[in-house]
């Protein structure tokens, strides 16, 4: 195993990883900007790294200046986290050629799978579903309509490049599509630095499942369970589950060993993510796209197999048996992270501000994956997530009560939260009944 | 006249409109930018903006001005 690990990341994702690392008597060396001198993922670190000021350009997205804390720390690994660099093969290739080791797949499996259009055309290739859509960029507004009129409406409009939900559109017709197109290359080239756009056949009654995936050394990927993430605010989640209610045991076996193809298909290494599109009332699934990455919401795999998956990260990346038996995986009980952000309950605006309180829910299976701590200051020059407020319990039930204790337990103020929306969500019919898809937020919120 | 304030500390991404325009009540003003979101401020009435109080690339506190529409 290798003694030191350069974490290019912040807030709760910096934390965790470097958790894991001083677990197993790993060096961990934070970055971080001149707005988060104060997180406490920078006071946990062994070490920390001022690399720039507050705007993400100039520091956490700034590769030159990680590169150079990883010398001056002589780190021996780099792991990206998600967002910023996570999914950037260019950025992994120099992490390579510099010669430290990248806890990540390789920049060729990265490279494939970032971008969408080629991500699709090499699954479909595959043997994975795929949705109905282009499967070249769509150049201009008479080009999107021609091939919506092949694909049907409604089709979502999507930056190729793209992630997080940023920049997705749907159009129910021409109208649409027309208005929303230019919209869509606009940000495209903004976010993502590529106009490239394509067209999906969008599903309503959908469900967003996607799969853990865990590709190992000797070549085999293995499928860890699935994770419903249906519940969405501006195509963008805002609580996860596993075991996903609506998804059959047979189901689920196809989407496993789809996801293990999937992951094969592009020689994947360590921990990603395939997700799909499940049409509820078909039972039948569609890939979405493939996650590079370890994801946000991996705590609720955690919490029902037992594995800490960044920890496989580092054995995979060093070359190392994982911790587990692959042929006797288990999954008990059930888990549910909610996504604390920094926006109000009603209109989900970001709302920056001074933490005045901060109080974590604790007791049986409670988890609280944390980025702030009282004092901190919530800026406006990153993503609004505060805090991943994770339950397990024995069933369903057990894990929507518990999550409803600790979401009313969790004080915090300063910036306002959507802990009162988790507090609805949870007491909502619709979402207790297991049987929602990814409009459930837009019926709580009209 | 109205005044057209920030509902939150933001940079300025875009400004849309301009200063002597005449705008109708929900025409897009400017955009702001705040954790990886942008929220369009919008004129809540119509009329012509007398004062646009910032540029692009500004950051705004909660409650800055940003507009006067009379």
């Amino acid at each position: 195993m290798f003694e030191s690990v350069l974490v290019a990341n912040r807030g709760e994702i910096a934390r965790r990883v470097i958790a894991s690392a001083r677990r197993l008597g790993i060096r961990a060396i934070a970055v971080y900007s001149e707005a988060d001198a104060d997180l406490p993922y920078v006071a946990e670190a062994d070490q920390a790294v001022l690399i720039g000021p507050a705007a993400p350009a100039s520091s956490y997205l700034d590769r030159d200046a990680i590169l150079a804390a990883a010398r001056a720390t002589a780190a021996q690994a780099i792991h990206p986290g998600y967002g910023f660099l996570a999914e950037n093969p260019e950025f992994a290739a120099s992490v390579l050629t510099a010669g430290f080791i990248w806890i990540g797949p390789s920049p060729e499996s990265m490279a494939q799978m970032g971008d969408k259009i080629n991500a699709r055309n090499l699954m479909e290739r595959a043997g994975v579903p795929v949705s109905a859509g282009t499967r070249e960029p769509v150049a201009d507004v008479q080009a999107a309509l021609a091939a919506a009129d092949q694909i049907g409406y409604p089709v979502m409009i999507k930056a190729s490049a793209g992630g997080g939900g940023i920049g997705m559109t749907a159009a129910a017709d021409s109208g649409q599509l027309t208005a929303g197109f230019e919209t869509a290359r606009t940000r495209a080239e903004r976010f993502f630095g590529n106009p490239a756009i394509l067209l999906e056949r969008y599903v309503e009654r959908a469900r967003h499942v996607e799969v853990q995936i865990l590709g190992l050394p000797d070549g085999r990927v293995l499928a860890l369970g699935e994770r419903d993430c249906s519940v969405q605010r501006r195509h963008q989640k805002v609580a996860e589950e596993t075991p996903s209610p609506g998804v059959s045991p047979q189901l689920r076996a196809r989407m496993l060993a789809a996801a293990s193809q999937a992951g094969e298909a592009v020689s994947y290494l360590g921990a990603g993510t395939v997700e799909c599109l499940v049409d509820v009332d078909a039972q039948d699934f569609m890939f979405l796209e493939m996650n590079t990455r370890l994801q946000v919401e991996h705590p609720v795999t955690e919490l029902v197999t037992g594995i800490d998956l960044v920890e496989q990260q580092f054995l995979i990346a060093a070359g190392e048996p994982i911790t587990f038996d692959p042929a006797h995986v288990t999954s008990n009980g059930h888990a549910i992270e909610l996504r604390i952000y920094a926006e109000d309950s009603k209109r989900f605006l970001p709302s920056p501000g001074l933490i005045e309180e901060w109080v974590e829910p604790a007791g049986p299976g409670i988890r609280v994956d944390a980025g702030y701590r009282s004092g901190n200051r919530v800026t406006p020059y990153y993503d609004p997530l505060l805090a991943k407020l994770c339950v397990h319990g024995t069933d369903r039930t057990q894990a929507l009560d518990r999550a409803a204790a600790a979401a009313a337990a969790f004080g915090i103020s300063g910036p306002k939260t959507n802990l009162q929306f988790h507090a609805e969500l949870l007491e909502s019919a619709e979402f207790r009944s297991g049987d929602y898809d990814t409009s459930l937020v837009s019926r709580l919120r009209p | 006249m109205a005044e057209v304030r920030a509902e939150m500390v933001a940079n300025v991404w875009k400004v849309v409109a301009a200063e002597g325009e005449s705008v109708a009540d929900g025409d897009t003003l400017v955009i702001l930018e705040s954790m990886k979101m942008e929220i369009p401020v919008v004129a809540e009435d119509s009329g012509t903006i007398t004062r646009l109080a910032v540029a692009e690339g500004d950051v705004v506190q909660e409650g800055d001005l940003i507009a006067v529409i009379e």
